[in-house]
């Protein structure tokens, strides 16, 4: 009996593990089985490089909301890259102990707010000011504005742990050499923990480039390469979401490429992230 | 111009301290903002009422309430058992072979990947090939695979961290494989693995763009899982974009900031609960 019940929750503990793995892998193969007709019929290079997208003609190329999504994601790093990393120095060496424990809750909790609200925020408060600047308010630089706040979580927790991770004698070595503590810092410390910081850079990107619904409710959605930061823009995520359910043929096929394309995207910042951080663990 | 070192330094410590601020500002603006304008709307009549929906502002959240709920548990069902079951069976059973490693470096990336994605995913699995058209079911589905490669994660992880020598104590004992994960490996990982469930819940509430696609957005009060509904989530979106009711879109957003403040003091609390109980037995 005791024999029976092991075997059979081993094959339980089997069927589970592999079904979630098939199920996983499905989504990938699906998404590449539905996008391929249009990287056929359209050509892999027309279809990113194409400038125009028109449903009626049948006409689809993305370049738009690529750039569009990029032009985002850099003002957005611009933005909370030197900002994450300061709060991460701060937090792992310069904050007394009543501030960390302020900040960190604080960081914890910028987390956990969904995108909506922050696209509700964006859309109440920044797009009325972003407007007295010129255009309509709906823009890029609202997006990006709102981004910086969304991905400065991921920044600071891995950045943080990279700084923390590096072997203290660097640390002491410096300051017995006579440095101060900030030459240390960025002479020492910071080069040390570089591959760390690159990597939470690098996932703060995915992160931003796969941001949905906040960059729907503030960016505009126009389709139009974007040239100054007060335009509206799409993203390939905002295309996904507000075309997909009245997509038929070609229209659907093309779609689901622009999801392989931003699969790519993804892939290729998770494998470089994934590189950085075996790098700082040796 | 060459700053001496004690004035860069002093400029270094403005700068984190300032990023820091940065940090704490951005939360308390969006918190504040939400509830000082939101605060007023919620009552018992906005509680205890359906959304009229469409481009009409009017009415309360009760099926957006009921939706989310319905979400949240149908999503937990079906990704909790298979999550964990994957994670116990790469912890414990899977070795470290060419398949396993491919297997977690899908987990890994998928875990990665755009909610819009499985959104597209979701759609043309569930809502078009299976034939369950825009409900709440097809929603939960799809949020189950986005879920699911973090429950995975968390799961192995917290089981990995469990000390070989509980294992080979009871396997010592005369345990079989399966007594020793149920009966010692499962309680010591429990922490860990609550922790990744209320990680899934959290998750489940904030999401949108997956659900924004599969859900179908009805305000209707809906009875079974087969019926088209919406979330808080994509409640808040809907009143955003589609009508001038914003103090009941801020309103929503006050809701699901107090549910995300709870679900992170109950993770706090769990884990800090489970760290005393463990450190009292082991």
């Amino acid at each position: 009996m005791r024999q029976f019940s092991d075997s059979a929750w081993k094959q339980v503990i089997l069927v589970c593990g592999a079904s979630s793995i098939v199920i996983l892998l499905l989504i990938i193969i699906f998404t590449l089985r539905e996008g391929l007709p249009a990287f056929t019929e359209i050509g892999f290079f027309k279809f990113i490089s194409g400038t125009t997208w028109k449903v009626a003609n049948d006409d689809y190329g993305i370049l738009s909301f690529i750039v569009g999504s990029i032009y985002v994601t850099a003002l957005a790093l611009v933005m909370s890259v030197p900002l994450g990393v300061f709060c991460a120095i701060f937090l792992a060496e310069v904050a007394p102990n009543w501030m960390r424990q302020i900040v960190r809750p604080a960081v914890e909790l910028l987390v956990g707010i969904p995108s909506v609200v922050y696209g509700l925020v964006g859309l109440l408060l920044l797009v009325p000011q972003i407007s007295k600047l010129g255009g309509s308010g709906d823009s890029i630089l609202a997006a990006a504005i709102v981004l910086t706040v969304m991905v400065l979580p991921t920044i600071i927790s891995v950045s943080e742990d990279s700084i923390r991770s590096v072997p203290r004698v660097y640390k002491e070595g410096s300051l017995a050499l006579g440095a101060t503590q900030w030459q240390t810092i960025w002479h020492v410390m910071l080069p040390a923990a570089r591959s760390g910081i690159l990597a939470a850079v690098v996932l703060g990107m995915g992160r931003a480039i796969g941001e949905t619904m906040a960059m729907i409710m503030v960016i505009g959605n126009s389709i139009k390469i974007p040239v100054s930061p007060l335009d509206p823009a799409r993203t390939m995520t905002g295309s996904l979401a507000l075309e997909i359910n009245y997509a038929t043929g070609l229209h659907w096929n093309a779609l689901f490429a622009c999801g392989v394309v931003l699969l790519i995207f993804i892939l290729a910042l998770n494998s470089i992230a994934m590189v950085l951080r075996g790098r700082t663990q040796q | 111009m060459r700053l001496s070192p004690p004035v860069t330094q002093k400029m270094a410590w403005a700068a984190c301290w300032a990023a820091a601020f940065f940090a704490i500002a951005a939360l308390l603006t969006i918190i504040i903002y939400v509830f000082a304008r939101g605060v007023g709307e919620i009552g018992w009549a906005f509680l205890s009422t359906d959304p009229i929906g469409g481009l009409s502002g009017q009415g309360g959240i009760r099926s957006a309430i009921v939706g989310t709920i319905y979400i949240v548990v149908l999503t937990l069902a079906m990704a909790a058992p298979l999550g964990i079951g994957a994670g116990i069976y790469l912890a414990e059973y899977a070795g470290d072979n060419w398949f396993t490693r491919i297997v977690r470096w899908v987990i890994e990336t998928l875990a990665g990947v755009p909610s819009i994605v499985f959104g597209l995913f979701g759609f043309a699995l569930f809502v078009i090939a299976l034939n369950l058209s825009f409900c709440i079911l097809a929603g939960a589905l799809t949020l189950a695979c986005l879920v699911l490669p973090t429950i995975i994660r968390t799961t192995e992880e917290a089981i990995k961290a469990v000390p070989q020598g509980h294992r080979e104590g009871s396997l010592a004992l005369g345990a079989t494989k399966w007594q020793t994960i149920r009966h010692v490996v499962l309680p010591a990982a429990m922490p860990g693995i609550v922790t990744a469930i209320i990680l899934a819940i959290g998750r489940s509430v904030e999401e949108t763009a997956c659900l924004y696609v599969t859900m179908g957005g009805s305000a209707n009060m809906p009875i079974t899982p087969l019926d088209n509904g919406r979330t808080l989530s994509l409640h808040l979106f809907y009143l955003a974009m589609n009508t001038n009711a914003m103090e009941k879109a801020l309103a929503t957003g006050v809701m699901l900031i107090i549910i995300i403040v709870i679900i992170n003091a109950i993770t706090r609390w769990l884990s800090s609960r489970w760290m005393i109980r463990m450190q009292g037995r082991v």
